[in-house]
């Protein structure tokens, strides 16, 4: 009887969604936790950075137990949880503003950029990888290899104000720092319906192209540095992951078939490849969610790394919790999304 | 006319430590008969086998004075022209199924893959084949093993998928590279025995590449014995008990015998000189 129960598909999924279900909110509570004992530990007082230094002996009583600050510390972490599950995650120091409402502000301008420098690094990076990985030692790999080493040696912030200078300020072919010109930049705000909070889809589902070239103009630059420096780590990965399937038993196996080059490389090779660049991908992809800190103050990106980094030096102590967790919650969803490719890519990962 | 001539073959490696000579000077000619090739580890068996197929990676290199396959000089060929050649003339059976096929694509795209990028047939056709093929290398469920990934199958099982696989498409020679070495005991011999009957049915060439000479001498018309890249003796196999060369007669005395008095085996006899 339960032999049926088990073996029944239906049953199986369910339990697996369940069990992964579980799975997220017990490291979602972790997280919360490793934030929760960060904010306890670092030497900022909450009710002083609120209430300022010259706040009365009263108004500073009266504000802990407001902010629940004389409750024992269990009863505080369950009350942090409780609300950050609701996605409260406190208030602004600075603006006054619900957290959540800034990092919805925030995080979009760095999603976007990450997600076309990643497309950028995957794009070219893969082929490149493959190209130096199939012709080791030639011209070509030697290419690759130098440009990925300049990806890697040279300072973030020195490419990005060499960019801007070259392709801003002499040839003007690019805009410059921000999201949009400033005359579009109101014109986003009161014109366009901000459905994902990313300027590119937003002016795309809008139909408003001037602003979407504008846009782009604007990403560009900053997206290809960053794209730049994941393609450098993406095709070195690549290169090396190619090389090692290429040495493989399997492939001679294609080739004694008589498949074409190509195909033992792009469908053969690179099946077994994509195992493990799942992995490279999605961890590239995760530290620019993070944002890159130079990159946004170079270009004058609003994105969740110069806003973590501002709160930081505020002493705005929920902001930079929210963003924290924000960014914890990134690399849970990438983690969870590279798991479930894992397992569609390598049938010996899937049980 | 014979099938397959090779005439002073040479395989060798450039490495940073030196260069490798893995195979030095193998001559022989094959009709539609069935070769083996003996030797240890190490010897140049597996190189022989590729190097017709012209399939030695770089820093690999072949040379030969003279190599061609019914006719068709295999050293001049165009890289186009050999992949013409390998699958429907030339195949070859790989030594172990673990990590000759491909981890992470179904057995039956595996099996299909030639009949649907070659041939050009349809699905439905190519699945026919290829269950076919299955079916001729005894397997019962061949429905089954079409949807199966190969971690999935037995060691046994997957060495059939294997053959099953380079005989798809009716080759005339099929070189079998320790077709059974990386087997369980039990198995070996049924691999063996199907692998003998298909052989024989479809009067393919053979070349069968393994370290035991009996198993050689059972199967084969003829023996190449090799040691260090060059062949020390060619006999025909009925003839094996009287070879002449004694690492030949080294390596009839290293096996044992089943139900023979249990004496400590006797260490392989090896002289520098019988390479030279
Ligand atoms: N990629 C390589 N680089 C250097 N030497 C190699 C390479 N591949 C094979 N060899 C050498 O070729 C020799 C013959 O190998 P092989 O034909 O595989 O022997 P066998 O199949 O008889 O065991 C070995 O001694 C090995 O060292
Ligand atoms: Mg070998």
């Amino acid at each position: 009887m339960s032999d049926t129960l088990a073996a029944s598909p239906l049953t199986r999924t369910v339990k697996r969604l369940i069990g992964v279900a579980a799975s997220l909110l017990f490291t979602f509570i972790g997280l919360l936790f490793v934030t929760f004992i960060i904010a306890r530990i670092v030497p900022i007082d909450p009710v002083l950075s609120i209430l300022g230094d010259r706040a009365t002996d009263a108004q500073i009583a009266a504000e802990r137990l407001r902010l629940g600050l004389d409750e024992p510390l269990w009863k505080q972490f369950g009350i942090y949880v409780w609300q950050a599950l609701q996605g409260d995650f406190g208030i602004s120091i600075r603006t006054r503003e619900p957290v959540i409402a800034e990092i919805a502000r925030f995080f979009p301008a760095t999603l976007e950029l990450a997600t076309l420098a990643t497309i950028f690094g995957v794009a070219l990076g893969v082929p490149a990888g493959v190209l130096a990985a199939t012709k080791p030692g030639s011209w070509a790999d030697q290419i690759v290899r130098l440009v990925g080493l300049m990806g890697y040696s040279m300072p973030v912030f020195w490419l990005g104000l060499m960019g801007l200078l070259l392709f801003y300020g002499v040839l003007g072919w690019v805009g410059g720092p921000g999201r949009l010109d400033a005359a579009y930049d109101m014109m986003f705000e009161f014109e366009v319906t901000q459905r994902s909070g990313m300027i590119l889809i937003d002016t795309a589902l809008a139909g408003r192209w001037d602003m979407f070239a504008n846009a782009i103009s604007h990403i560009i630059l900053p997206a290809g540095l960053l794209g730049y420096l994941s393609m450098a780590y993406i095709s070195r990965m690549t290169r090396s992951f190619m090389m090692n399937e290429l040495g493989q038993e399997y492939i001679t196996t294609a080739r004694v078939k008589g498949m074409p080059e190509r195909r033992v490389i792009w469908v053969h090779a690179m099946r077994n490849v994509m195992v493990p660049l799942i992995t490279v991908v999605a961890l590239s992809y995760a530290s620019l969610l993070e944002g890159a800190v130079l990159t946004e103050t170079i270009f004058g990106w609003p994105g969740l790394g110069s806003y973590i980094t501002d709160a930081l030096m505020a002493n705005n102590m929920p902001a930079v919790m929210g963003g924290t967790i924000v960014v914890g919650m990134v690399y849970i969803g990438l983690n969870l999304l590279s798991d479930i490719l894992y397992k569609l890519v390598d049938p010996r990962a899937r049980t | 006319m014979s099938l397959l001539s090779v005439k002073n073959l040479r395989v060798s490696f450039d490495t940073e430590a030196g260069l490798v000579e893995a195979v030095r000077g193998v001559s022989f000619e094959l009709g539609r008969e069935r070769l083996g090739i003996v030797g240890e580890s190490g010897s140049g068996k597996t190189m022989t086998g590729r190097a017709v197929l012209r399939l030695i990676r770089p820093p690999g290199r072949i040379e030969a004075d003279r190599m061609a396959f019914d006719g068709q000089d295999l050293m001049r060929a165009t890289e186009r022209e050999m992949r013409a050649l390998r699958g429907p003339r030339i195949a070859m059976v790989m030594q172990d199924p673990k990590y000759s096929l491909n981890p992470v694509m179904k057995v039956g795209a595996q099996l299909m893959e030639g009949l649907r990028q070659r041939d050009r047939l349809s699905r439905m056709e190519a699945h026919d084949k290829a269950i076919a093929a299955l079916e001729a290398v005894q397997i019962r469920d061949p429905g089954r093993v079409m949807e199966a990934y190969p971690h999935e199958l037995s060691g046994g099982m997957g060495q059939r998928v294997m053959i099953a696989m380079m005989l798809i498409p009716n080759p005339d020679l099929l070189i079998a590279d320790e077709p059974t070495s990386a087997l369980d005991v039990t198995v070996q011999a049924e691999v063996l025995a199907i692998l003998d009957g298909l052989v024989r049915n479809r009067g393919m060439g053979l070349i069968f590449i393994s370290h035991d000479l009996r198993l050689v001498a059972r199967f084969c018309d003829r023996v190449l014995v090799m040691y260090k890249g060059k062949v020390v003796e060619e006999l025909a196999a009925q003839d094996l008990m009287q070879a002449k060369h004694p690492y030949t007669q080294g390596l009839l005395n290293c096996l044992p015998r089943i139900g023979g008095p249990r004496q400590p085996l006797p260490g392989l006899d090896r002289n520098a000189d019988w390479a030279v």
